[in-house]
């Protein structure tokens, strides 16, 4: 199967994003409750799923790796990764905003999936210093499989104990008690494909980024070349 | 769709909305300015090894 030209998914990604933006702001009513600041939703919560699935997308990787030996596999675990931590940190902070409108604070401590979210976070936070601070390529890329295989694992648990847990205090978009209208659905949806758009786009530029950068590594050193 | 006054801001929370998209958008430029700049010193580099090429290639003829 041919894959998608970078320019081709930057594009779709550009034109998902003005019409997730023109759902969001033209069509989705406003919610009763929360007012206005509800729109935070259209782009907190579906961070917040892809961060997660990319984590996720991260472990399974790394399977694919440890199965093959394959470090193209190991790549795309560690771009998978690296991404999902970009968006965390995007996921926290309107996360925080929405909050202070909300609840009058930026953060608060007795809340599960807020602080299950940050734990999933801390716990990815040191992937990258363990993944680097090995030297030899093949043990970096084995431990940092592990690593992401036992995380990745940890993810979906996690959100199942939260989901499980008996405080419902922060809003759910998505489930069984679920009641949002169908036109906040749809707009959520688009939002949701939109930011996993962003999420493919971003990891494809950072792939080749990294495959081009390892080859001229490599060229570099069969033709004994300095920089 | 639904006409715009029913959907444009009305409420004393559009400051915390218009933060959260701009963070969101701000995050995503930081991280295509330094994809750019990192693109920039992979594009010097393949410039250097060319031009080394080169050379070398002259010196062989």
């Amino acid at each position: 199967m041919r894959r998608p030209s970078l320019r081709v998914l930057s594009i779709t990604t550009i034109a998902a994003f003005c019409v997730s933006l023109s759902l969001v702001f033209f069509y989705a009513p406003i919610e009763a409750e929360e007012g206005f600041l509800q729109k935070i939703f259209y782009l907190h919560v579906p961070l917040a799923i892809v961060t997660l699935c990319g984590f996720v997308i991260g472990g399974l990787c790394a399977i694919a790796h440890l199965r093959t030996r394959d470090q193209r596999w190991d790549l795309r675990s560690y771009v998978a990764i690296h991404m999902s931590l970009i968006f965390g940190v995007a996921v926290l902070i309107t996360g925080s905003i929405w909050a202070r409108g909300s609840w009058g604070h930026w953060w608060v401590w007795s809340e599960p999936t807020l602080v299950s979210f940050l734990i999933i976070m801390l716990l990815y936070a040191t992937y990258q210093p363990l993944r680097f601070a090995i030297e030899d390529p093949e043990r970096q890329a084995r431990y940092a499989s592990v690593f992401a295989i036992t995380a990745g694992a940890f993810v979906p648990m996690n959100f199942l104990a939260v989901r499980l847990s008996a405080s419902y205090l922060h809003p759910r978009v998505l489930g069984s008690s679920s009641n949002l209208p169908a036109s906040m659905g749809f707009t959520f949806l688009v939002s949701l494909v939109a930011i996993a758009l962003l999420f493919a786009t971003l990891c494809s530029y950072e792939l080749a980024a990294k495959r081009t950068r390892i080859l001229l590594k490599a060229r570099s050193r069969i033709l004994g070349y300095q920089s | 769709m639904n006409p715009l006054a029913t959907t444009l801001p009305e409420h004393s929370n559009d400051g915390y909305v218009a933060a959260a998209y701009i963070v969101f958008f701000a995050i995503v430029l930081i991280y295509v300015a330094i994809m750019a700049v990192r693109l920039g010193r992979v594009e010097r580099k393949v410039r250097d090894l060319s031009a080394q090429e080169r050379e070398k290639e002259r010196e062989t003829v």
